[in-house]
């Protein structure tokens, strides 16, 4: 397994600083081992069995509050399942440890961008609270945002797209292994579409784990591997993708 | 990697602070506003009460603190950075030991201009033992930053939350009031009650390692949904 | 507890219904007529009063780190008790202190500890009902923070003022008030031990009751 230090599309080794964590554990696949979480008795996820491996594009589907945000966040280890575990590898995150959070990204809807900060200030920002070294990192991460000329603008004021590019490579500037997005669509026109789908069929090529979930089945067609549908908190279907991917999920989870 | 990521922390918020200063000025305006009104509450006959000078001082910390809290972890809820933090792959207390220093940096400032005024507005001697009263202030707050990020933090998603905070806050740091209170009052004294002072302060000190240590250990289990 | 519970509760009632004959048998105290005798509330409840923060403070603890559902039964039924039992201590001490002292409160170490805890606990209730998801936790924060808090409170009012009796009055009662009020203690200890079980119970049918319809979805 090539070492998850280089970043994904430019292959040139990230420069850790000095004082970095030790080794941080890497892992070719993610087990959601029959995960339930429920709030009183509302049932958010019902024994969701998956598996994901390297270089897979995962298609989290399914209607709103179907469970695929809470999935997500059990994923990054920000919440606890209620029974059940992840595991990493072969381990799970409690005996991994904070340093396993070095090899997780999370974009979700809210942008975790400062927007009294600059856009190369929240860069330099999460670069250093990740232990990578912001002087070589920062710079390429703007360019692949398109933002080199409003790098020291503040993030209030950019545009939602704008914003979008900026979070994606924030999400992804410390190279993780598991890449989780929920929502990453909403509100993007069709070049910036084009950039996030090429980005992420970059990651994956790279070797890592892609986990998307959406409701937007015309971004997921032709872009995922695999499919999990997912409806009240159960699991429906776990596939590999196929044309007619609408279809598919019309039939398995209803319409509307 | 746990002090390097809590000053990271601290530096980004200083940074954020820096560039528009508005919770620092509001937060100044506001306490000085607070010991406007209790002044006012507090005169009779156009002096003001002896004694009311160290515990007029004191809520006026309390309550511009909370107040401070509150808008520091507004900030971290507007695009839910708060949730980037906990992502950090550094152990979870480190976030918190970075906003409890933040909040003790800015409760600092306003105590540097509080207690000069409230020596002018109550011709309280105020600096008659300035290493004391510096040292009896800066255990007070720690302890109150120490609840206070706490439990600002956990309050982060929940409802309520600007009326919740200070009915957790306030009960919970009745000690810290208590001794501050108690202590400056025994500092203002003249001759200054010495002796006393220093037993509040050390009294404040092994609640504001009990507050730590509680907070320390609390606050990733607090914070995992 | 369970099968025990009927018989003590008519255990509890029947004490309930004889101890005022008790108090009112009980000598006079020299100085304070009838008045006296809402010692024979106060005091125990203010003993019970602690033992439920206690026991709130504990299973919180239990239930923050440990993660145990049990746990939170019994963190929320005590915390409800601490504030039933606190706002006995609180309404009738001012009673009896009125008429001993002349004045209706005073910041004294125990007064001031048992305002706090039970505002604390008041915290804890409003916390679960109004603070939405993750509420358990939160409160449970705060239970343990509160039980921590309790000796500096004890140690700062002390320094601070006292005039409440300073030693305890209880070991010295003369025997014809001892009895009467180690009925009532008895009493209303067992009282607690009923609410408790009961309000326990109560979220263990909750918890269960979650449980099935969780389970009817599968």
């Amino acid at each position: 397994m090539s070492s998850f230090d280089e970043t994904p599309d430019d292959r040139e080794p990230v420069e850790r600083s000095k004082d970095v964590t030790a080794v941080a554990p890497d892992f070719d696949a993610v087990h959601v081992v029959d995960v339930s979480r429920h709030f009183g008795r509302r049932r958010a996820l019902s024994r969701i069995n998956l598996m994901f491996r390297s270089g897979d594009i995962v298609g989290l589907l399914g209607p709103n509050g179907a469970g695929k945000s809470t999935l997500i966040s059990v994923l990054a280890t920000l919440g606890r399942p209620s029974s059940g575990d992840v595991r990493y590898g072969d381990r799970t995150a409690t005996q991994l440890g904070p340093a396993l959070r070095r090899r997780l990204g999370l974009l979700a809807h809210e942008l975790f961008l400062y927007p009294e900060l600059s856009a190369r200030q929240n860069l330099t920002f999460f670069a250093e609270l990740y232990g990578l070294n912001a002087r070589t990192v920062v710079e390429p991460a703007l360019e692949r945002a398109g933002l080199c000329d409003r790098a020291d603008d503040e993030v209030s004021g950019f545009s939602r797209g704008m914003r979008q590019r900026l979070a994606l490579e924030r999400a992804l500037l410390h190279g993780p292994r598991l890449v989780l997005f929920d929502e990453p669509f909403t509100g993007l026109d069709d070049r910036a579409v084009g950039i996030v789908s090429n980005r992420l069929r970059a990651l994956a090529a790279a070797g890592a784990i892609v986990v998307v979930a959406t409701h937007d089945l015309d971004m997921a067609d032709g872009l995922v591997s695999r499919i999990a549908l997912i409806r009240e908190g159960r699991l429906l279907a776990d596939e590999p993708a196929a044309s007619g991917l609408r279809a598919r999920y019309r039939g398995v989870v209803g319409g509307a | 990697m746990f002090a390097r990521t809590a000053l990271l922390v601290l530096r980004k918020d200083f940074a954020i602070e820096v560039k528009s200063r508005e919770i620092l000025y509001t937060t100044l305006l506001f306490a000085v506003s607070c010991v406007l009104v209790f002044s006012i509450a507090f005169v009779k006959e156009g002096e003001p009460l002896e004694d009311a000078a160290a515990g007029i001082l004191w809520i006026a910390i309390e309550f511009a603190g909370t107040l401070a809290l509150g808008r520091t972890f507004e900030r971290e809820r507007y695009a839910e950075t708060l949730r980037a933090l906990l992502l950090a792959p550094a152990p979870r207390a480190a976030v918190y030991v970075g906003k409890m220093l933040g909040i003790l940096v800015l409760l600092a400032v306003v105590e540097l201009l509080l207690v000069p005024i409230v020596a002018l507005l109550f011709h309280a001697p105020l600096f008659a033992q300035p290493f004391l009263l510096v040292v009896l202030l800066a255990v007070g707050t720690i302890g109150f930053s120490a609840v206070g990020a706490l439990f600002a933090a956990m309050l982060v998603r929940a409802r309520s939350r600007d009326v919740m905070l200070p009915i957790l806050l306030y009960p919970m740091t009745v000690p810290v009031m208590i001794a501050g209170v108690r202590g400056t009052s025994a500092l203002l004294q003249s001759p200054a009650d010495t002796p006393m002072a220093v037993m509040w302060i050390g009294m404040l000190a092994a609640l504001d390692v009990v507050f730590i240590t509680l907070a320390l250990w609390a606050f990733e289990p607090v914070m995992t949904e | 507890m369970r099968k025990a519970f009927v018989p003590l509760l008519v255990i509890a009632g029947a004490m309930f219904a004889y101890a005022p004959v008790m108090i009112a048998q009980a000598p006079f105290e020299s100085t304070m007529g009838l008045v006296q005798k809402i010692f024979y509330y106060h005091a125990p409840s203010g003993m019970i009063m602690l033992l439920a923060a206690l026991v709130c403070g504990v299973s919180s603890a239990v239930y923050l780190w440990g993660r145990k559902p049990g746990a939170d039964h019994v963190a929320i039924a005590s915390a409800e008790l601490t504030a039933l039992f606190g706002a006995i201590v609180m309404a009738t001490g001012p009673l009896w202190a009125k008429k001993a002292w002349g004045i209706w409160w005073d910041w004294d170490p125990r007064l001031t500890m048992s305002f706090v805890g039970w505002m604390i606990s008041l915290a804890y209730l409003f916390v679960r009902k109004y603070a939405g998801p993750g509420s358990d936790k939160l409160a449970a924060a705060l239970a343990v923070f509160g039980s921590a808090n309790v000796p500096f409170i004890y140690i700062s009012v002390n320094v601070w003022r006292t005039m409440h009796p300073k030693t305890s009055v209880v070991p010295k009662l003369p025997p014809l008030m001892a009895g009467p009020f180690w009925f009532s203690f008895t009493a209303l200890f067992l009282l607690f031990l009923l609410l408790m079980t009961a309000r326990i119970h109560l979220e263990q049918q909750r918890a269960a009751l979650d449980q099935m319809y969780l389970a009817e979805e599968d």
